[in-house]
């Protein structure tokens, strides 16, 4: 039926007889995409195509040929899924069995039976067709191939057909003489054979896979060969036969490694030398059967002199030890070994060591994986042996340079697998145990034991299930004791070597006795106590204590935690003596290990009510607790809030705990008392305070919502209705009102509320909010400290920061806008109302809320005021940086995650344009604002907008105030490194400032000048020849600064200007 | 001591030598911060500043890629730098790993180019072999101390390149 149709359409086909000849001899390209969509929307068949291209088929000219051709295949690529479901399936029931024809017939007689024979089969006769042309002219070639390609696209290609037609090519077609396009394309004809016709191409054997050798033996270009690896990949991966071809197959990709290839600059086709050496390393380490041919080459590129040649062959044996057994390595093993072994004694490079221990170990791990028939030899045990051999008796010499290198390459076999760490620890753990014991110089005692903290860390990959099994029960005592001399050692080296190798003791399950947790709690009690001049060993045993305090809290509350608590008490009555600053850093010393230790539930338990009770007698003796004391105790209750951050059950107990005694200890502060009691204010100072708000902030951010709706049902009423019934010890003597006529006292524990309420999760409901709202912003705008009002305005703008927007919020703007307005236009609170405009500001700019552009527009304005415009300035720098205590991400603020680009594309150019307008004596002003604005925003965002900026940051090198040179050269500094083309044109402007900044009275602005000048010296060179003597004899003058740091930088840079344009550099 | 040094990485003077502890980066103190205490120079910031950081000359004789230290090799120490800032002046001793090592003139050089591009004017520089460590003590010495010599050295291209690629901390 189709057929017929076909015919029928033969005639008023004169358009197509157009299209064709304007292709075939018009050597127009446009027609073959209009006769492709032609086909395509049905209005020609693909006989049609070939009817009207007849004459031109069989012209004798091979250049017509070859455009008929080419039409055809270019139609044919566009079209051929069409192809199969019109003509194929309709027709394929008729022919039962394709004639074979065109063996060697003419070539009119070969089109001759193609139109003829079309409605019996077309892709049969394509196919044979095609194949015929590569007998072909070598002009008509590569439209031929193209034609295949598509036909090798169709899925339901007639079996047998995608075999005769990669015999065809691999009898008739010289592939490596094609161009780089044809040859890519026979590769695609196999890839897309090898796709859909696995089955039929494995049928043709071992031939396929000689075929295909053949095909690519002396390929040159990248973009092939990415293919033909591919291809070799998928022939052994899915088990293609190799037959007798293996060492061929071999042959024909090794001869590329290792990969040396360049891309081309601007090369489009963005084939990088890692995706080759990727893809080649693939094919090479897919087979065991490569094996005898691919290690010897390997050992061979690893004795080379080439770095690039000994990575990649290291990084190769690598990979091959994932399918290797112990079959194919044992003839190689002694020669791997050997030139792993060079590599890493004689470190050439950071790399080559790295990949030479990562080789060794996958090399031991590939030896412990193979199953053993009973009667072989375990080639693991004599290759270990052999590293042993070679690398014990460096382990012996702690001075030389080999003990290290020896070390790791015994590391990375051990960490290969259990078997090869039980072999290796249990050899080299004794030896290391007597060297120890021999040598007695600290250093060296700390290399052996730094060593045998290495091997002890590669126990804890592998569990044993039996105890008795494990290696390292029987050297318990040896090792304790050896850690126990470290520990006590003078060397501060040695010590934190015995830190570690202590902490990784404890991990060790069911190792350590109690009564060795009492020896080494006693160890740490004591190095928590060392002097200021070993810290780095006080904070190694503060975290050792820690995280041995999570495995074993019951040694630590019964052996330390009684004997810091007893610390504490003593300290008391000593101090009450006067008995000088040692025992009060003693005493902060105790404070810290009891914060460092409290890493455990039960722990928690005994330590908080121990600091809690200690703040208490501080407060409540007679003992004058000092400022710096109650601050001390404080940080440790803080440290101790994060630690119970992640477990909710230690976090309610200490909130519940920590936060009414707090309270209680600040409102009793507070009450108006009969006698004068100095002793009290300590703790309404400004800076106990902070540290109060921050323990309050950590204890409350990580409450679930139910528990923290308990907490703020007590405390709002307590500020606002000074209901104090939830407080222990709650007797006091007056009432406790913040908010009414309450004391100055008083109205600064508002500071205690803000911590509070700011750091609840964002769905608890505060009580009383609409009334808690106005007492603030009252509060924030009274005459009282500015302590207390900015206390109030920082908690307005956190609370406003996380009210869902809303009626209520718009109230709560326009009350804070009014309040603002009011405050600024008048004179005595001026300078509370720019403090609230400057917090709500910050408020709605996190939260991307609408109002904020009006408000830092008016904050803007303000930078002209000549009271307000420093603090204006200033202000800009709160508004972009990150608090601690209030609108802070851990204490759920609405914080969006680009607001400070946000702000910065918003609000420079009305920076820069306020800079221009405004008069001389405020510009500083805008220069200082804007300088804030640039210094926080992340470099990589700002340096895409510095250029434009370039001539105003010029401009501030020369203001006077220090904050905005020091700001400005923080901002050239990257400039100068990513942007040195437009740096370069002002460099007589940068050098002369930089080298007039490196003599300013600020010691910053010097170090960052002489850094500036450092980074200049990135410009091009040429540029900066003409100022090298210059800059040279100016940069004598700062290497006799009086300050270290400063010569420091300065030594740096001038060596770096010495250096320019000098040979060598 | 074996350890297959000599093999296959062409010929190394010393394979396996002994490594000393680098003292690590000098802690900035209180006083440093402070804008108005004057610090004078000391043997600890001579001997830091050219040398922790000298990507150094025995590269040629070792291994290119990975360089040890001047001070790792104990070529230099601390003790063996003398300053007295009130004096301005600067003295350096240095100790060749072996007694005849062939690179000490080099070494010498690199030190006190190092030094003459890193001090004040005012500092009078001595550099020299520590004694008894090196088989021509004296001639390196009196090489190193004539300041002509050392000028002369230095219009040396090749000379200067090596010393230069001694001292640039980029590589």
């Amino acid at each position: 039926m189709a057929a017929a149709a076909a015919l029928e359409a033969v005639a008023p086909t004169g358009a197509l007889w157009g299209l064709v000849q304007d292709f075939v001899m018009g050597q127009q390209e446009g027609p073959a995409d209009q006769v492709a969509a032609d086909v395509k929307s049905g209005s020609y068949t693909v006989l049609q195509v070939v009817e009207a291209l007849g004459s031109s088929l069989e012209n004798p000219e091979p250049r017509t040929r070859a455009r008929g051709i080419q039409l055809l295949s270019q139609v044919l690529l566009q079209c051929h899924s069409l192809l199969l479901e019109k003509e194929g399936t309709g027709i394929a029931s008729r022919s039962a069995e394709p004639r074979p024809c065109f063996k060697t017939g003419g070539l009119s007689s070969s089109l001759c039976k193609l139109t003829a024979e079309f409605l019996v089969c077309a892709v049969v006769h394509l196919i044979l067709f095609y194949e015929n042309r590569l007998k072909d002219h070598h002009l008509v070639i590569p439209s031929v191939l193209q034609g295949l390609r598509a036909l090798s696209l169709c899925v339901a290609l007639p079996p047998g057909l995608a075999v005769s037609v990669l015999k065809a090519i691999f009898q008739e077609v010289h592939v490596q003489s094609l161009p780089q396009v044809d040859r890519h394309t026979v590769y695609s004809i196999i890839t897309n054979f090898m796709r859909t016709r696995e089955e039929e191409l494995k049928g043709l054997g071992a031939d396929f896979t000689f075929g295909f050798i053949q095909v690519m033996d002396g390929e040159k270009d990248p973009r092939n060969l990415l293919v033909a690896f591919r291809i070799v990949h998928d022939l052994i991966s899915r088990d293609y036969s190799l037959g007798p071809f293996v060492e061929e197959l071999f042959e024909v990709t090794s001869c590329y490694f290792p990969i040396d290839f360049t891309p081309p600059p601007n090369d489009p086709h963005g084939i990088q030398r890692e995706d080759l050496i990727l893809s080649l390393r693939a094919v090479l380490a897919s087979t065991p059967r490569f094996a005898e041919f691919l290690l010897p080459l390997l050992i061979e590129k690893v004795d080379s002199e080439i770095l690039s040649a000994k990575l990649d062959s290291l990084q190769t044996l690598n990979a091959c030890c994932a399918v290797y057994g112990q079959k194919e390595l044992k003839d190689f093993l002694p020669s791997l070994w050997a030139s792993i072994r060079r590599e890493v004694f004689q470190t050439a490079s950071e790399r080559v060591e790295a990949e030479g221990l990562a080789a060794l170990n996958s090399l031991t791990a590939c030896l412990s994986r193979s199953v053993l028939r009973a009667d072989a030899e375990d080639l693991l045990d004599s290759f270990l042996s052999n590293i042993l051999q070679d690398c014990r008796h460096h382990l012996c010499e702690p001075d030389m340079k080999l003990v290290w290198p020896s070390a790791k390459l015994l590391q990375a076999a051990a960490g290969a697998s259990a078997r090869a760490c039980d072999h290796i620890t249990s050899n080299v753990l004794p030896l290391l145990l007597e060297q120890f014991h021999k040598h007695s110089q600290s250093n060296q005692r700390r290399t052996i034991l730094e060593m045998i903290l290495g091997f002890l860390k590669l126990q804890q990959k592998w569990s044993y299930e039996d105890k008795d099994e494990r290696p390292l029960s029987g050297f318990k005592d040896q090792l304790c004791s050896l850690v126990f001399m470290a520990l006590t050692d003078p060397s501060t080296q040695l010590q934190l070597v015995g830190i570690r190798t202590l902490t990784v003791l404890g991990a060790q399950p069911d190792l350590l006795s109690s009564g060795d947790l009492e020896l080494a709690v006693g160890h740490l009690y004591r190095l928590s106590f060392l002097e200021e001049d070993s810290q780095s060993c006080r904070v190694a045993a503060l975290e050792a204590s820690g995280t041995l305090a999570t495995l074993y809290p019951v040694a630590f509350s019964s052996h330390l935690v009684p004997k810091l608590a007893g610390e504490l008490c003593i300290e008391e009555s000593d101090l009450a003596r006067g008995d000088g600053p040692t025992k009060c850093s003693r005493h902060r010393r105790c404070l810290q290990a009891l914060s460092a230790i409290s890493t455990h539930a039960s722990i928690v338990k005994e330590t908080l009510p121990l600091l809690l009770q200690h703040l208490r007698q501080m407060n409540k003796g007679n003992t004058v607790a000092g400022t710096s004391e109650v601050i001390a105790v404080c940080q440790s209750l803080q440290q101790v809030a994060e630690k119970c951050q992640q477990d909710p059950e230690s976090c309610w107990y200490f909130h519940q705990t920590a936060i009414p005694c707090l309270l209680a200890l600040a409102v009793q502060a507070s009450m108006p008392e009969k006698e004068h009691s100095v002793l009290k204010k300590v703790l309404l100072q400004d800076e106990v305070l902070a540290a109060m708000v921050s323990v309050i902030g950590t204890a409350t951010t990580h409450l679930s919502p139910d528990l923290a709706a308990q907490s703020v049902a007590h405390i709002v009423p307590l500020f606002l209705d000074g209901n104090t019934s939830f407080l222990p010890e709650n007797s006091f003597p007056g009432r406790f009102q913040p908010f009414q006529d309450g004391s100055s006292g008083q109205r600064r524990l508002v500071a205690l509320l803000m911590a509070f309420v700011c750091s609840l999760p964002r769905n608890v409901d505060i009580p009383q909010l609409n009334q808690l709202m106005r007492e603030l912003l009252e509060l924030s705008c009274c005459h009282s400290c500015p302590f207390s009002s900015t206390a109030a305005a920082k908690c307005f703008a956190g609370l406003l920061n996380k009210h869902p927007a809303g009626q209520q919020l718009d109230e709560f703007l326009q009350l804070a806008v009014g309040k603002v307005e009011a405050g600024l236009s008048s004179g005595p609170y001026r300078s509370q109302a720019f403090t609230l405009l400057l917090w709500v500001t910050k408020a709605l700019v996190l939260r991307y809320h609408p109002l904020s552009s009006c408000l830092t527009d008016r904050l803007m304005g303000l930078l002209s005021d000549p009271e307000l415009g420093p603090a204006a300035a200033d202000g800009f720098s709160l508004l972009m940086s990150d608090c601690t205590d209030v609108l802070t991400r851990a204490g759920h603020a609405e914080v969006r995650i680009m607001f400070r680009q946000r702000f910065f594309t918003d609000n420079v150019p009305a920076l820069v344009r306020g800079f221009h307008a405004a008069p001389r004596d405020v510009k500083p002003n805008y220069l200082k604002g804007l300088s804030h604005v640039l210094n926080r925003l992340p470099k990589p965002v700002l340096l895409p907008e510095l250029p434009t900026l370039l001539s105003l940051l010029l401009e501030a090198l020369s203001c006077p105030d220090s904050v905005v040179q020091l700001s400005t050269l923080s901002c050239l500094q990257p400039l100068l490194l990513e942007a040195p083309q437009v740096m370069s044109l002002h460099v007589d402007t940068l050098v002369t400032k930089f080298l007039n900044l490196s003599s300013s009275p600020s010691m910053a602005v010097r170090i960052a000048a002489l850094q500036c000048m450092h980074a200049v010296t990135h410009l091009p060179t040429p540029v900066l020849l003409p100022y090298k003597p210059q800059v040279i004899r100016a940069l004598a003058k700062p290497l006799d600064d009086k300050k270290r740091l400063v010569r420091k930088e300065a030594v740096s840079a001038r060596g770096e200007w010495f250096l320019l344009g000098s040979p060598g550099s | 001591m074996v350890g297959g040094g000599g093999m296959g990485g062409g010929l190394l003077e010393n394979a396996n030598p002994l490594i000393y502890e680098r003292s690590g980066e000098r802690p900035v103190t209180a006083g440093e911060e402070d804008e108005q205490v004057p610090d004078s120079i000391d043997a600890r910031e001579i001997f830091e500043s050219p040398f922790l950081h000298l990507a150094h000359l025995i590269r040629s004789i070792n291994d290119p890629e990975h360089p040890l230290t001047l001070e790792e090799l104990n070529v230099v120490e601390q003790v063996r730098v003398q300053v007295s800032d009130p004096e301005s002046t600067v003295a350096v001793a240095f100790t060749p790993t072996i007694p005849h090592c062939s690179m000490a003139t080099l070494i010498g050089l690199s030190i006190k180019v190092k030094l003459l591009r890193s001090l004040p004017q005012r500092f009078k520089l001595d550099v020299h072999i520590t004694p008894g460590t090196h088989a021509s003590e004296h001639a390196v010495n009196k090489q190193l101390a004539d300041k002509e010599r050392v000028a002369a050295a230095l219009e040396n291209t090749h000379l200067l390149e090596v010393v230069n690629q001694c001292l640039s901390a980029r590589s």
